[in-house]
Order: structure tokens, then sequence, then C-alpha cells
């Protein structure tokens, strides 16, 4: 059914808020197309959507201001359609076609 | 139905008013406040039931500051019995594009006195109650056990991870909200309230389940550096209010039992309201958005299943909020012979002691664009470090860096930031990046930035 071959991708969007679209071309929304297989040839989670961002989208070289050891750097949240990623799995969970990833800074001001 | 014959058996609270929200609706409402919350009250689902628990309630405002301001106004206007008020500042000009609760005849008054001054203005039927000091994990006991609900205004994590602990082990409703430049963020927690260590079952978050660990000091910034406008600090003020007045109109705010079947209410997994303004675009996609978030986190350090945070521990500095946030400390890191006082960098350029240098100024072009000493250059300490991160990437050369190409390799570099932090981190950077030429060329970090020069040299500048 699924065409598995390594060309296959998943077009979902990715937002960033909260000041992390600095580091992504001070673009707050980008339509992009994943690989549908990391690759090991495993389906392609979030884990593996983290370090796509950072190889292809990023703009900035300050990669600690959004990963740290490998993990996205904490005190930012991870929504997977519009909820919190703890719901469906965090980095495991497996990423669908339309699927909107956002990332958002936690704020202190005030 | 007139009378509130209704009851919270399950109430057991410690503060006054959660009595007075069992038992306070037998008494009438005097014609001041009856002409005063009419409209409020004929909405429906309010009524005079709901008025007379706001009545009873008493709330705490933390921060009387770009949230405080707008959120105590309604807090104030919609007559809650009791409010306090805590910070520690004093009312400066720039707060006032944004802290609309003080007032320009009011600059230098604490900002609870000159908040409290404009509440009764508005409304004088509520007691005031004033704290003109910094919430600490020594005071905040006996300042949050007096009241019914708690609202974080306030402007650091260190601050915020605190009061959330405290809101965990006195069992109280916390509304929090945070807003930096051009976000907003709102989220209700621990509501309804349920006592610590109980994850046997659907129980709301507190701040630590939604928000683990804080943002490492360098990714954060404050209002002060990054800036902030005045309507969606405000936005989020006026939300958090609503969130506020809400759950204390309906009683959501006492403390549940275990046994209690408790009923289906969405706040067990709260919302975050995210709040994006967008200067670029007139009509942003987008602008506002409600996240769903989980519930209390069986493994959370200060409501999970064996924390070991309690009033004892936190009072006696355990844990280390400073630390856990490790806000940075102004302390110098850099040798003496690494720096230079604001003073003594004007007088020698005076007498013309000063050799032929770069003075390198890390501040934000808006920043430079208000006001810069003569001949400073001005190069944005995170365009800085992004160029700085390339070159060690093997991305061209580290003189790339320094804005005069012409300049000798000796000649000396003197960099001033705004506060004096990022200006030692950028000598630091320079070093590693080999710019000081093994010892020959100097480069010295201008001590306290602009606000020194301010402070000590030309008190016209347009420091902000
Ligand atoms: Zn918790």
């Amino acid at each position: 059914m699924a065409d598995t071959s390594e060309t296959t991708t998943i077009p979902i969007t990715v937002d960033f808020s909260g000041g992390l679209e600095m580091l992504f071309d001070s673009k707050r929304r980008h339509s992009i197309s994943l690989p549908a297989t990391d690759g090991s040839g495993k389906p392609a989670n979030i884990a593996f959507l983290i370090d796509h961002l950072c190889r292809n989208l990023m703009k900035d070289p300050r990669a600690e201001l959004f990963v740290l050891d490998n993990h996205i750097r904490p005190g930012i949240l991870v929504l997977i359609n519009d909820a919190d990623w703890e719901l469906e799995g965090e980095e495991a969970y497996e990423i669908q076609p339309r699927d909107n990833i956002l990332f958002v800074s936690t704020l202190h001001g005030g | 139905m007139e009378e509130d014959t209704r009851d919270h058996p399950f109430a057991y609270g410690t503060a006054a008013s959660t009595l007075a929200a069992r038992n306070g609706s037998s008494r009438r409402l005097t014609d001041d406040e009856f002409d005063r919350y009419s409209r409020q009250m004929i909405v429906p689902g309010m009524g005079k039931e709901g008025q007379l628990r706001l009545i009873n309630s008493r709330v705490l405002i933390i921060g009387a500051g770009g949230l405080g301001c707008p959120a105590a106004q309604y807090i104030a206007g919609a007559g809650i019995g009791t409010i306090g008020i805590v910070d520690g500042d004093v009312v400066e000009t720039s707060n006032l594009h944004r802290q609309i609760g003080h007032a320009t005849s009011r600059i230098g008054m604490t900002k609870v006195d000159s908040l409290i001054t404009h509440l009764r203005g508005l409304n004088p039927l509520p007691t005031y109650i004033s704290y003109p000091t910094h919430l600490t994990p020594q005071n905040a006991a006996d300042i949050i056990s007096q009241y019914d609900l708690v609202m974080d205004c306030t402007d650091n994590p260190a601050t915020r991870y605190l009061i959330s602990d405290m809101c965990v082990l006195l069992c109280k409703p916390l509304v929090s909200a945070a807003s930096v430049q051009k976000s907003g963020q709102l989220i209700v927690l621990n509501c309804p309230p349920t006592a610590q260590g109980l994850v046997d079952g659907k129980y709301a978050p507190c701040y630590r389940c939604c928000f683990r660990k804080p943002p490492p000091p360098s990714s954060m910034v404050s209002c002060g550096e990054a800036g902030i406008m005045g309507p969606v600090v405000g936005m989020m003020g006026v939300a958090q209010a609503g969130e506020a007045i809400k759950i204390l109109a309906s009683a959501l705010h006492i403390p549940r039992q275990v046994t209690e079947d408790v009923p289906e209410t969405n706040l067990q997994q709260p919302t975050l309201l995210i709040y994006t303004y967008d200067l670029e675009s007139a009509v942003g996609p987008y602008s506002f958005r409600a996240l769903k978030m989980g519930g209390r986190r069986k493994s959370c350090f200060a409501c999970g299943a064996g924390s070991t945070l309690t009033l004892e521990g936190v009072k006696a500095g355990n844990p280390n909020y400073e630390q856990f946030c490790s806000i940075p400390t102004s302390k110098a890191n850099l040798p003496p012979e690494e720096r230079i006082t604001a003073a003594a960098y004007h007088a020698a350029k005076e007498k013309g002691e000063l050799p032929e240098h770069i003075l390198l100024d890390t501040r934000e072009k808006e920043h430079f664009s208000l006001g810069s000493i003569e001949g400073a250059v001005n190069v944005p300490f995170g365009k800085l470090l992004m160029k700085a991160a390339s070159i060690k990437r093997g991305g061209g050369s580290s003189t790339d860096l320094l804005p005069i190409e012409s300049s000798k390799p000796d000649t000396p570099i003197f960099v001033v930031c705004r506060t004096g932090l990022d200006s030692q981190e950028t000598v630091e950077t320079l070093k590693e990046l080999g710019l000081d030429n093994g010892g020959k060329r100097k480069i010295v970090d201008v001590v306290g930035g602009m606000r020194a020069w301010k402070q000590d040299v030309d008190p016209s500048f347009p420091f902000i």
C-alpha cells in the first residue's frame, strides 16, 4: 500500500514561537517534506524531526538554543497538533502526514 | 434561586474566606455593591451567589508590573473582597507604557502603594493589603497562606518555581502568565487544588509538571533587554483576571478531598494560551493558540508521588531556586587587567591617554540607535555569537568579526554592552578566536556597560 522507498516524504508544518523563530530564518511557520523514514528505515518520529530541523532548517549556528545533548533543550515545549507531546509519546511519536508540530519557548517576563 | 443554599462539605482550607465561601452568601448585598456589580451579576452563571463568592474571596497578586497592573484593575473592579499585592520595586518612567495602574505623578513611589492608590480610586470597597517586598523562600508561606488564589505576575523563573511550589504545599490554585517582547503565555495550574503526592487519579498539574526545567540563562531575555509591547503583556494580565474571577465565582478554588467524586472539568488538563503579536503583518495568522497540556505528573518534584518538598525545607533554602535557575550574577569573572570602568575609560579618552582603539558596542541595534559612545561600532551580541560559531566551524577568518578591516593586529579592543554581562562574554569569545594575538592585543571589558556610563559619566544618556 504505502510506498516505503527512501524518497517518500511526509508533508507537515512546523511552527516556532516565543522567540525560537529567530533561529529559523525569523519565520514562524515552515511547510516541510520530512523523509518518511530515518537512516535505519524506522518511521520518522519527533527525535528524527528535531535532528532534521537542526541539519536542514536552522539558519542560526547556535544549535544549543534549540537542542542540548541531542534532546530538545529545557524550556522548550513541543506540541503535536496543539497537544503537549507528553500526551503523544514525546520523542517516540511517529509523525503523520499533515501533522502540525509547534516548538514554543517558555517565557518568564512580565 | 435567590438564596445560596449550596454547601461545600469538603472544604478544609485554612483561609478564613473558605468558610466564608460556604456561609457568606447568607448576607445581603449593600446598595453600593448592588449598583456597582449589577452588570456582571446579571451575566448567566454569575448571579448574586457568584458575586458574594467574589466578595468573600482573597486574591494575592505577585508582581505589580505589566501583568499585575491590568490584572489588579479587573480583580478590584469585580469586587474581590481582599486583594494583596507583592512587589519590591518602585515606579519608573519606563514602566508606564504598559504598567497602566501607575502614574507619572507617582514615579518613585513603591509599585505596591502606587497601584493600590489607583485601585482605591476604581473601587474603594475591597480591603487592599500591601507587601512592598520581593517574594522570597523565607516570606512566601506567611504571605501566600492568607489567600484563596494566587496570580503569578512576576518576571523571573526562580520566583515562578517558588510560587508554584508554595501553591502546591498550601493547596492554592495558581493563575500564571508571562510575556516578553511580542509573545505572551497564560495557564491555570493546580486547580482544583489537590494535596501534594496524590497521583492516583486525574489531578491538575503544577508549574513544574508543565515546565519541568527552566531554560538555560543564556537563552532567556527579560523585558528590560528584549523590550515588551504594552498591549501584549496587558492582554495576558487581563486574561489572568478573567480566569481568577471564573475560578472564584464558581468556587473551583476550594480544595477537594480524595474521596470526592470530582466532576469532569477541563481544568485538570489545562489549556496553555499563547499569543504571538507580529509587528510585520497586519492580520497575523495563528496569533492565539490554545494548547492542551497534560495533568499532574507522577514523577513531579513538587506535587508528584514521594515528593520531598516541604514548607520547612523551602524556608531553609531547599531547593535552591536561584541555583536551579542559575540566575547570572553581576560578579566579574574577568581579571582586573581586562576591565576598565566607564568613568576611567571616559577620563583616559578625555586626556588623550587612550591609544587608537576599537570600541565594540554589543547591544541590539534598536538600543544602539537611541544613543552610543562617540566612535562606537555596533555588533549585536547575538550576531557576534553567530559569526563566532561559524568561524569556529571553519567558515571565515576571526578578523571578519571586527568592523574595521584596516585595524592593526595590536589595536586594542574595548567592549561595551547594556549592563556589563554580554561584554564580558564577548571578551572571552574574541580571545577564544585568537583575536588577542597571544596577548599582543588588549581586549578590555567596560565594566557595567552603558548603565554605568549613564550613572558615572553622562547622566543625560538615554539608557533603556
Ligand atoms: Zn507538579
